[in-house]
């Protein structure tokens, strides 16, 4: 037995990768509806969900349960193979996406089944490409959804939608390139190795190294056409033109019930966070520390925020009014404080959480943002959308991969 | 590992098959994706014969076919919207007379 | 049979019964669809040869653009099941014997064949992009620069063509 899994070594923990990367992406996905819900009521002046748990917490075990129990309907007419098959190739290439992403840059500190074990699942030589890869075939899930319908609005909703995907797309490559050009790699690793090693202002590292600050040419044009672009394809607000209430009921899933629009809904906030990955890793150092890397006592940062936040948690646990939260809340607060004493204790551990603690704050900076522009952006009307992917957009990421590349050829890099 | 001649009989049946469809399907559309279906085969094709001689040539021409393939895409579904608009029927038994 | 081996065939499969079902379905958005799977699949052979940037872009342009314009076009066109006319009887006797006879000539001579290049076998080295687009941008700049020129000339032409009359 142990032969056979020491023989299959490299199959079985990949195997293990997946299923806890798809059980940790579910919840992730879970507690972003909550943040989101939570985020947009706050910033229109009122609570949001805070019945169902407390603060809301079990908010999205109710959703789950919602979904999965209400009634399925099939429309007449509908194409059966195909009206079954849009969401679940929406949400099979959503999940997908995330094989690619790295997560953290040493392997775990022990062997497991003696070799060493990566965080990602997939590190890709074509890792960029292989993404816009699988966001390109994204595309059909929408536009089979819309036809399949068998029904005016959705169709509309679906035409519209995927046209937008597939133009912003163009948009969203390109952006990209000046930071290939400067890393000369497809593959995300290297591209922050390549952060890692350039020097920003003054030779001074840090966040000065990061894609946006440093490199032949600073890419923050790059930067604000791939998130512009970004939020477009991934049919954001200020983009939700395509599935907004009011103006074609629901857009492409307008026919679907409960499970089915339960799959669309989290494809939708998977590649939220795949763009919020990939913004972090391109341009802001994935898991590069904002803090030069000679400053070692940084690397207490996390216990920092987590201790004293755990403690705040438990304090307002005790004084909360149902008594589930004067029990949930506390045990959550003692948690975070046991995780943040252990990473003082541990060296070893601290040392290998500071990739992955960096690049999950800045993965949370940008959900923070796209969940920010939703509570606040109007929305964009369509011919105003498209004539601003292809009138704006497109030329400004097309003089970014031109500066980026004169200014490579100018500084001799 | 893999012989290069699986490979190219593997093209060869895709592109049979592309014929096949092409010779066989009424409608307009289908007969365009069987001529797509038959590049394929041939780019199949191309790029086992680049990795048994060990040059790249073949996959740059492979690149090549692509763009080609996306060019007449593209022209030849404005000609088949322009034939569904004159003559309202998608099936090519119908478009035989120049005159409508 | 080893794991190169395996996969090759699964994908084989794939590519060959999504090709079948192209022939098959009634319905030209089946069709489409089982296309797709046809050109995904042949990704994943250019990948197991080893040609990782042409996988990514047969997936890019062929799956993600050109077939999205197919499936665009059935539906803004509405096409339907096909319908069945009673023409061409005598393409089902003669053809499909034909089509086959000539595949399986062409599927013979190549596996009988004696070349020595035919039993190369395919090694798992990846092809580096780097000197693919070293290749592509000093041998053969001259037809990359003529195939922008090309994709240019489609647009314009599609422009045109799928324009209503002004009248």
């Amino acid at each position: 037995m142990t032969s056979f899994l020491y023989a299959n070594a490299f199959l079985i923990i990949t195997l293990v990768k997946i299923v806890l990367m798809l059980v940790i992406l579910l919840t992730v996905n879970a507690y972003l509806t909550w943040f989101e819900r939570k985020l947009v009521a706050h910033i229109q002046s009122r609570w949001g969900p805070h019945r169902v748990g407390p603060h809301g917490l079990l908010q999205p075990l109710a959703d789950g349960a919602k979904f999965l129990l209400k009634e399925d309907p099939t429309p007449a007419g509908v194409d059966r193979f195909v009206y079954f098959l849009a969401p679940l190739l929406s949400l099979g290439l959503a999940m997908t996406s995330i094989a690619i992403i790295p997560f953290g840059p040493d392997p775990l500190p022990w062997l497991i089944l003696g070799q060493k074990v990566y965080l990602g699942i997939a590190d890709l030589n074509i890792g960029i490409l292989g993404l816009f890869a699988i966001t390109a075939l994204g595309v059909y899930g929408i536009a089979l959804a819309g036809w399949s319908s068998n029904s005016k609005y959705p169709l509309m909703g679906g035409l519209r939608s995927s046209a937008q995907m597939i133009s912003y797309e163009l948009a969203m490559t390109m952006s990209v390139v000046g930071v290939l050009l400067t890393a000369g790699s497809f593959s995300l690793r290297d591209i922050i190795d390549a952060q890692k090693n350039a020097h920003g202002i003054f030779g001074w590292q840090g966040i000065f190294s990061w894609s946006i600050f440093a490199g032949p040419l600073p890419q923050i044009l790059g930067f604000f056409c791939f998130y512009v672009a970004a939020i477009a394809e991934t049919n954001r607000a200020p983009f939700d033109l395509p599935e907004a209430e009011s103006e074609l009921v629901a857009g492409f899933h307008t026919e679907y019930a409960s499970f089915k629009f339960a799959m669309f809904f989290i494809a939708e906030y998977t590649s939220m966070i795949t763009v919020s990955c990939l913004c972090s890793i391109l341009f802001f150092g994935g898991w590069l520390s904002p803090f030069p890397p000679s400053w070692t006592f940084t690397f207490y940062l996390p216990s920092l925020i987590l201790i004293p936040s755990g403690l705040w948690v438990i304090w307002d646990g005790l004084r909360y009014e149902t008594i589930w939260g004067r029990l949930i809340l506390p045990g959550i607060g003692a948690a975070l404080v046991a995780i943040g004493a252990a990473l003082i204790l541990l060296p070893a551990l601290n040392n290998f959480i500071q990739g992955p603690f960096w690049l999950l704050s800045k993965i949370f900076v940008f959900l923070f943002v796209y969940v920010w522009m939703r509570g606040t952006l109007p929305r964009f009307r369509y011919d105003q959308l498209m004539s601003f992917g292809w009138k704006l957009l497109l030329p400004v990421s097309l003089v970014n991969v031109v500066l980026t590349a004169g200014a490579i050829l100018w500084r001799g890099y | 590992m893999i012989p290069t001649s699986y490979y190219l009989v593997l093209s060869a049946i895709l592109f049979g098959l592309g014929v096949v469809a092409f010779i066989f399907k009424r409608n307009v559309i289908t007969i365009f994706m069987s001529i797509e279906l038959m590049l394929n085969a041939v780019n199949l094709a191309f790029v086992a014969f680049s990795r048994a001689l060990g040059q790249l040539d073949g996959q740059v021409f492979v690149l090549f076919v692509i763009v080609v393939a996306a060019a007449e895409a593209a022209v030849g579904l404005g000609i088949v919207i322009l034939i569904a608009r004159n003559r309202q029927s998608l099936n090519v038994e119908r478009v035989d007379l120049l005159k409508l | 049979m080893n794991a190169p081996l395996l996969v090759f065939f699964v994908l084989a499969a794939l590519a060959v019964g999504g090709a079948v079902n192209l022939i098959l379905q009634k319905h030209p958005i089946h069709s489409a669809l089982s296309l797709i799977v046809v050109m995904v699949s042949l990704a994943g052979l250019y990948l197991l040869m080893g040609a990782e940037f042409v996988a990514a872009v047969q997936i890019i342009v062929y799956g993600g653009a050109i077939m999205v314009l197919f499936v665009f076009v059935i539906m803004l066109l509405n096409a339907g099941i096909e319908e069945h006319t009673n023409f061409s009887k005598l393409a089902g006797f003669a053809g499909i014997p034909l089509a086959l006879a000539v595949t399986g000539f062409i599927a013979a001579a190549v596996a009988r064949s004696n070349d020595a290049v035919l039993s190369v076998s395919q090694t798992g080295a990846v092809a580096p992009t780097k000197e693919l687009s070293t290749l592509l941008f000093r041998e053969f700049v001259y037809p990359f620069e003529l195939t922008s020129f090309l994709i240019l000339i489609a647009i314009l032409g599609a422009i045109v063509l799928a324009q209503r009359e002004h009248s």
